[in-house]
């Protein structure tokens, strides 16, 4: 009864969303437009990066590298072939990938599976180092993605990177991704699999115990964020319109840590609250980088960069007193959102009861 | 049911368990007492195969154990409730004892298992959906009991169920333990808190740094002057 009344609920939203972003797509700027178009990018990655690191409890800093690898797949494979020589004007197109052509949909999954591929190859040897140690081994292998990137150069045109990828600007064509990667990731999550991993988060030596194989698990859950990180990376590429190893510095995978560390590490909703907050909020906060005049004093602070203060600040503000992110490991359900419209004060009553 | 012959298990080059044989028949409680250190917990662990031993032989209904994954080993029946209760603290009660069946396909079996343990435990019921790290300690060790059921097993291993506990609830605890016996199921039992584990106990041992020293009746035990000595606290009379 109340799951049926949910999922109609669900479907409600979702179409509602679709609706809204419909109307962005034909009715605002494209200023908007871009915004609303990242913060969907950027909370498809979160999310992938909450399923290694908040979900199964591996802290594995290589989202740059699995999104370089989508991001080349959009550039090689998007390109129109006419366009090609023109991009590739240093050295030629390796002539086996010079012809092949696919549309965004297909090159996004195929840079999704070819990260899954690398994320396995790696995940056989740096699955086994726990903590740090993990953090710092897979830092090191987005790296040397992106080297390698950058040097093969007849396939990915090296330091030059790509250019005239058709751009994207469809916000219901992102918005279809975005919906389809949460319903799977939310779905998963609450199938035994995802119970799996989040014992896996809780106490590895229990959940062994229970039966569960540690490695499979870990190995299987690197292997999904790698492949929704390609597929994120791809849409950013296709975003952007041209992809540029430079772009995929190992110091873009801290921006998906702040979303995902903000919206709460393992929590759906809080991958998507994290990185509107993060992505929106920063281009709300440029009235800062602007100058400020009051009463005819142009107040000093006010100048490019004082944004970037102010946000750090409010960042250092929201984790001293959000230690666990906004949602912690909670997330959006019905339920208690239909509970919260009942009885609005409530909430301050069961607090004390969440929190024993 | 369990036999264990010889078991040598070394952590780097100390070996903390130097070559001990024991015996669990089935439908029975076997207790094995020992102060901190004594090897008690390397052996459960080694049982279920989180540790692997350096030599000697784990044998389960005649089939070979010793050098499985902790995989195999739970799909052949054995379960263990760890030390210190370990549950899964930021899932809910429900999800925890999912996650105890997480060998098990059958769905509808397992969904009558989880009403079987709501009816032993009604206190886990009332606290379905909260979080398991929000459970008292005694609460907590029902619901550790309660995911190892989950499994089916027939060969249940406790470390320590007492550990922290109310004497109250410790009581509780150990009713519950001859409820589990009583429906058919084989209890090892390892335990700091003597006189309670061996009063419940069919067969007991005694272990001392790595080795076994004592063995007997529960009731033999609580009457031997040494064990009183050692590990009741008892003054020689």
């Amino acid at each position: 009864m109340a799951k049926k009344r949910n999922l109609i609920l669900t479907v409600i939203l979702l179409a509602g969303l679709f609706g809204l972003a419909w109307y962005i797509n034909f009715e605002t700027d494209s200023y908007l437009r871009r915004i609303v178009n990242l913060c969907m990018v950027y909370a498809i990655i979160g999310l992938s990066m909450n399923l290694t690191n908040g979900f199964t409890g591996q802290f594995s800093l290589g989202q740059a590298g699995f999104m370089a690898i989508g991001a080349y797949a959009v550039g090689i494979f998007t390109v129109p072939v006419s366009l090609r020589p023109s991009v590739f004007y240093a050295a030629p197109m390796h002539p086996a990938i010079a012809d092949i052509h696919m549309p965004l949909w297909l090159a996004l999954i195929v840079g999704g599976l070819c990260a899954a591929l690398v994320a396995f190859l790696i995940g056989a040897p740096v699955l086994r180092l726990r903590g740090d140690y993990l953090a710092v081994a897979t830092l090191g292998f987005s790296e040397i993605i992106r080297i390698v990137i950058t040097n093969a150069q007849t396939i990915t045109n090296g330091a030059l990177g790509i250019k005239d990828i058709p751009p994207l600007n469809d916000v219901r064509y992102i918005f279809a991704f975005t919906a389809a990667v949460f319903i799977f990731i939310t779905a998963l999550i609450n199938t035994s699999y995802g119970r799996a991993f989040k014992a896996i988060r809780e106490d590895e030596i229990a959940a062994e115990a229970m039966g569960i194989d540690l490695f499979k698990h870990k190995s299987l859950a690197f292997m999904l964020s790698a492949f929704f990180a390609g597929i994120g990376g791809g849409l950013y590429a296709a975003l952007l319109g041209t992809v540029d190893p430079k772009n995929f510095l190992f110091t873009l995978t801290y921006n998906f840590l702040l979303i995902i560390v903000l919206g709460g590490m393992g929590s759906i909703t809080g991958s998507m609250i994290g990185s509107i907050l993060v992505t929106a909020g920063l281009e709300f906060l440029r009235i800062f980088d602007e100058p400020l005049e009051l009463f005819g004093v142009a107040i000093p602070l006010f100048r490019p960069g004082f944004r970037m203060v102010i946000f750090s600040v409010l960042l250092m503000a929201l984790v001293l007193f959000w230690r666990r992110g906004i949602m912690g490991t909670r997330e959006f359900t019905w339920d208690k959102t239909i509970a919260f419209c009942k009885n609005p004060f409530g909430i301050f009553g069961r607090k004390g009861v969440d929190k024993a | 049911m369990l036999k264990v012959e010889e078991l040598v298990v070394a952590y780097g080059g100390i070996e903390a368990l130097k070559g001990i044989s024991l015996e669990v028949p089935a439908g029975k409680i076997i207790t094995l007492i020992g102060a901190n250190g004594a090897g008690k917990s390397t052996l459960l662990r080694t049982i279920i195969g989180l540790v692997k031993p350096k030599s000697g032989r784990i044998t389960y209904n005649d089939k070979d154990l010793t050098g499985l994954n902790s995989q195999k080993i739970v799909t052949t029946g054995i379960t263990l409730v760890p030390e210190g209760r370990r549950v899964f603290s930021n899932l809910t009660v429900w999800e925890n004892l999912k996650i105890g069946a997480y060998m098990r396909k059958d769905e509808a079996e397992i969904a009558k298992d989880v009403a079987w343990i709501y009816s032993m435990f009604p206190r886990l019921e009332e606290r379905s959906w909260q979080l398991a790290g929000t459970l008292s300690g005694g609460e907590q060790q029902m619901l550790a009991v309660g995911r190892a059921l989950m499994s089916r097993p027939r060969l249940i291993m406790m470390d320590e169920p007492s550990l922290g506990l109310a004497p109250l609830v410790i009581k509780d605890i150990f009713r519950i333990i001859q409820e589990i016996n009583a429906k058919g199921m084989t209890i090892l039992l390892i335990e700091q808190n003597a006189n309670m584990a061996l009063k419940i106990a069919d067969w007991a041992y005694v272990l001392e740094t790595g080795r076994i020293t004592l063995e007997g009746t529960g009731s033999d035990l609580l009457a031997n002057p040494e064990v009183r000595d050692a590990y009741l606290g008892k003054k020689k009379s």
